[in-house]
């Protein structure tokens, strides 16, 4: 097993490398560079352009250079932290991401506990309780979750708060902490903001889990070994817990892979129409910009994710099924 | 009757499904009573009612079962009081102090009722953890006991293991375990022996009726085979279509059967004392009519002089991998077919027995090319020369496919349910590109006259039909293009007793009209018995004797061959099964084989000797034929 883990991990290294190698392709894909859109923004504004500064400033950054000298830069900066300089912001990618990233953490966790704390319930409920009126009426709601796009459900939830309220929604902390240093009324003022965009990127995710979890408890539910615990004398709630539920536990945590990259990159529609101080927004507008530093970072953290995410939920499951932990695989 | 004497006492019960199309009684008032310390086999065919009655005395029938009548259960822990287990709230306190505590109970399948995900030490102590407020360490202390009486030579080792690192039987055993943990009043074992070997099923009913004597513990013994009852059983219970048709002592009802059904049942099943040439008498016998196919019938040359297939030296290993926490793998190489040889003439029937895990089931994938064997040849002799079955590739291996067919063991699953009858048996006719769509048309017509099947059915999805009819399918679809050969791999183990002698019977006669040879597959003896002219033992991928089938089963010489004789229950009285020679180590253990049996570790010291007349028995080479004989 210990050879397991040192392998996934080494693995995840070539993994990366061929990842970062596609990103800045893709990056460098689009005609032109930061430069180029810089000098046509400004033409469009009717100013002049200094072409001597901007071609002193395509030499300091190496855009001189060719491509794959550039790329080796970068992926070497990115093993000492450096992620290189956002032309946008006029400051390095690190100073420009940082407080942005925790709170798009902080954003993402409570909404995957969110997910869990109300799926796990009425996926259980629904599931012992096939084809009665509570299992519809949860199923059409969380249908209902399904289909609603996350924007939509901001716009709306926006709408209504105005009315009602007479307050925006918008934003994860009241405007006049923003930059500030982290402070404990700061902390209140993120903690009064952040259930709304739980509850919206929350949603969709929610559903969707109900739906599964019921349908693997449904599998489960009738298999004979439920019935051996019954005949012990189990009492249904903990035999519900201790035997099917764990069994139907392997989707989900197999699920761990793909929910950390979808729930951060998922959320930059909502993010935008709630003007969150989440990185969604930034990244598209990198993209747009060709801030390529930037745009690059945001693809690698993506990436970085997502590999994590499977390393995870592959030793998860070899943690918690002995199957997996086990059985060796015989070659035919 | 005094019901204070009955442990348990069902008065009049009648339990019946609600579902679409009208409610399915599944039980009409049925009674029948369970003597303390005493053994009760509830006898009748898949279907009949027989599990059903079973979970509702725990109370762990479904939602949809609605239930009448009375189901009594007096404790003898508690003399005097007797509860009414239908009255009990469903899964509330009552009833569940009952449940693992006072009635234990064993399920047919070994492989599925242990959870996966926790050890068998787990499981079985959870039982305790429930009824009893013993320490954690006190549990675990008796679960181990419990764990050594079931069989397990290793308690403590066992008590950490998972299920699937166990075998069928010893996972019965942990079963076992779990439902005598706390010393049970009753115990009902639900077909408790029915997915396992015989060598095994021999060694869990001694266990059963050792402990049962042992815990002076009644038990309801859910079972359809009527060997398992005559060897077990100190009452029986029969019942048919939900009913009971008759009940009494175990004498009086095999020395006198009184009901037709209970007849027909005993006559169904095939047993080593059938003359030859005698038929089974199907409970309900299917006509065949192979007229129209006749036309397809070769000339074969008179049977047993020519060979259709001859295997030699077959070989095959399978490598697995295993490793633990901190990296350390083990590999095991297992030689699941190990110099396999022999021949198979024109029109005969060889049998092929053994335990699971014999390797008979890989014999017959390397011979449907469906895995590749590492050593060894197999020639067919076809009408138009000899193919290497191995080497054959393109052309010569779409003609192999026509020579060799396949009868599977499973009909539920070697079925496709999305295709209707008339496409699975037309399929391979468009494989080979046989005539055209009207042609082939009339042969599906001609394929299931010949195996009983009325032709109405021809548009039917296999659901619709039921185990022996499935199978049936199965066997048509193999004869669609007219094979030499069949390979039968246990293709009645699924079905029940009445409709085991039906296939089998429609097998032979199948032999007979069309001039098929077969290799049947089987780890039923008698079923063996009944179809094979010749018998070929397969033990550890050896073939360790092989011999016309009327001297291998009365004179078996090889000791596993012994065993599994010995290991077969009669349904006969006169013929229990005599506990005490069975091997308990199983009958693969080679330490309790003669010496001129074993290998002890070297290469190439067993040679099949021949003792005359067909008679071959795996033995070491320099033994003397006469030292063989007992």
């Amino acid at each position: 097993m210990l050879r397991y883990i040192i392998w996934r991990i080494a693995v995840m290294i070539p993994t990366l490398l061929i990842i970062s190698a596609l990103v800045f392709t893709i990056i460098e894909l689009p005609p032109g560079d930061y430069f180029d859109s810089y000098i046509a923004e400004l033409r469009a504004q009717g100013e002049s352009v200094d072409s001597e500064r901007i071609q002193l400033l395509r030499k300091e950054y190496g855009f001189d250079k060719p491509p794959v000298l550039r790329y080796f830069y970068w992926v070497g900066g990115m093993l000492h932290g450096d992620f290189g300089y956002s032309f946008e912001y006029d400051l390095p990618v690190r100073d420009v991401v940082g407080d942005r990233m925790w709170l798009t953490i902080l954003v993402s966790f409570v909404t995957i506990v969110f997910t869990w704390i109300i799926a796990f319930p009425i996926g259980m409920y629904s599931a012992t309780h096939q084809y009665s009126w509570g299992d519809y009426g949860l199923t059409l709601i969380g249908l209902l979750g399904l289909a609603i796009p996350n924007f939509m459900l901001a716009l709306i939830m926006m709408y209504f708060a105005n009315i009602w309220f007479g307050t925006s929604i918008g934003h994860l902390m009241d405007q006049k902490y923003l930059g500030e240093p982290m402070s404990w009324d700061k902390a209140k003022s993120v903690l009064e903001h952040i259930w709304i965009p739980v509850v919206i990127i929350g949603t969709g995710g929610t559903a969707s889990m109900i739906r599964r979890l019921r349908a693997n408890l449904l599998d489960e539910l009738h298999k004979q070994y439920v019935t051996t615990a019954r005949a012990k004398g189990l009492s249904p709630f903990r035999t519900l817990i201790k035997y099917p539920l764990r069994m139907s536990l392997n989707f989900f945590i197999s699920d761990i892979g793909s929910i950390l990259p979808a729930i951060i990159s998922g959320a930059e529609i909502t993010a935008i129409v709630l003007s969150l101080e989440t990185t969604g927004p930034m990244l598209i507008k990198a993209l747009q910009s060709q801030d390529m530093y930037l745009a690059g970072s945001f693809l690698m953290f993506l990436a970085f994710l997502t590999v994590i995410g499977v390393l995870i939920s592959d030793l998860a499951l070899a943690l918690l099924d002995p199957r997996i932990r086990l059985q060796g695989g015989s070659t035919k | 009757m005094d019901s204070s004497t009955d442990l348990l006492r069902i008065e009049d019960l009648s339990i019946s499904f609600a579902i679409i199309g009208g409610p399915i009684r599944a039980v009409r008032h049925a009674s029948l009573r369970v003597l303390p310390g005493k053994v009760t086999a509830l006898v009748g065919e898949s279907g009949s009612g027989k599990s059903v009655i079973s979970q509702a005395v725990m109370g762990i029938l479904p939602h949809t079962a609605h239930v009448h009548g009375r189901i009594l259960f007096s404790d003898p822990a508690t003399p005097g009081t007797t509860v009414d287990i239908l009255q009990m709230p469903r899964d509330g306190r009552e009833i569940r102090t009952l449940r693992g505590s006072r009635i234990g109970k064993i399920f047919q399948e070994p492989m599925t009722s242990l959870s996966p995900l926790h050890t068998i030490g787990n499981q079985v102590s959870e039982v305790l953890q429930i009824h009893t407020n013993e320490p954690a360490a006190k549990r675990k202390a008796r679960t181990e006991e419990m764990l050594g009486l079931v069989g397990f030579s290793n308690p403590r080792r066992a008590y950490d293991m998972y299920p699937f690192e166990l075998s069928g039987g010893m996972r019965q055993r942990a079963m076992i375990a779990m439902a005598l943990i706390c010393r049970p009043a009753l115990l009902i074992a639900d077909e408790p022996t029915t997915a396992l070997d015989v060598t095994i099923q021999a060694q869990i009913l001694q266990l059963l009726r050792e402990l049962q004597t042992k815990l002076n513990m009644a038990m309801l013994l859910i079972t359809h085979d009527l060997g398992v009852v005559a060897n077990v059983a100190d009452e029986v219970v029969v019942i048919y279509h939900g009913e009971i048709v008759e009940a009494g002592p175990v004498d009086a009802i095999f020395r006198h059967p009184g009901h037709p059904y209970l007849k027909g049942l005993m006559a169904a099943v095939p047993h080593f004392d059938l003359k030859p040439g005698q038929r089974l008498a199907a409970i309900r016998e299917v006509p065949v009519n192979v007229e129209n196919l006749l036309g397809k019938r070769k000339t074969p040359p008179p049977k047993g002089q020519d060979i259709l297939l001859s295997v030699k030296d077959l070989s095959k290993t399978f490598t697995t991998r295993k490793s633990d926490w901190l990296g350390k793998e083990q590999k095991t190489t297992v030689r699941a077919v190990d110099g396999v040889s022999f021949d198979i003439k024109c029109g005969e029937c060889l049998g092929l027995v053994g335990e699971s895990g014999c390797g008979k089931t890989t014999v017959s994938k390397i011979l449907m090319r469906a895995l590749t064997s590492d050593s060894g040849s197999v020639v067919l002799n076809d009408d138009a020369g000899p193919i290497d079955v191995l080497a054959a590739q393109g052309a010569a291996l779409r003609t192999l496919r026509t020579r060799i067919q396949m009868v599977f063991q499973d009909p539920v699953s070697s079925l496709s349910p999305r295709m209707t009858v008339q496409k699975i048996l037309s399929e391979p006719l468009e494989i080979h590109e046989r005539g055209n769509a009207r042609s082939r048309l009339a042969m599906v017509k001609n394929l299931m006259q010949a195996i009983g099947l009325d032709q109405h059915f021809i548009n039917r999805y296999p659901h619709s039909f039921s185990g022996g009819q499935r199978q049936r399918i199965g066997i048509a679809r193999a004869l669609a293009l007219s094979p030499d050969l069949l390979i039968c791999d246990e293709p009645v183990s699924a079905l029940d007793v009445s409709v085991q002698a039906q296939i089998l019977n429609l097998l032979k006669d199948l032999q007979k009209d069309l001039g098929l040879t077969y290799l049947f597959i089987s780890h039923n003896l008698a079923v063996v018995d009944y179809m094979a002219d010749r018998i070929a033992v397969m033990c550890r991928g050896r073939i360790v004797e092989l011999a016309p089938r009327e001297v291998l089963l009365r004179k078996p010489i090889h000791p596993y061959t012994r065993s599994l004789v010995a290991a077969v229950p009669f349904p006969d009285l006169d013929r229990r099964m005599d506990f005490k020679t069975l091997n308990l180590g199983g009958a693969a253990d080679t330490s309790a084989w003669g010496p001129q049996f074993r290998d002890d570790g070297e290469d190439n010291a067993l040679a099949p000797l021949d003792l005359g007349s067909g008679h071959f028995v795996l033995a070491r080479r320099t033994t003397d034929i006469r030292e063989l004989r007992p």
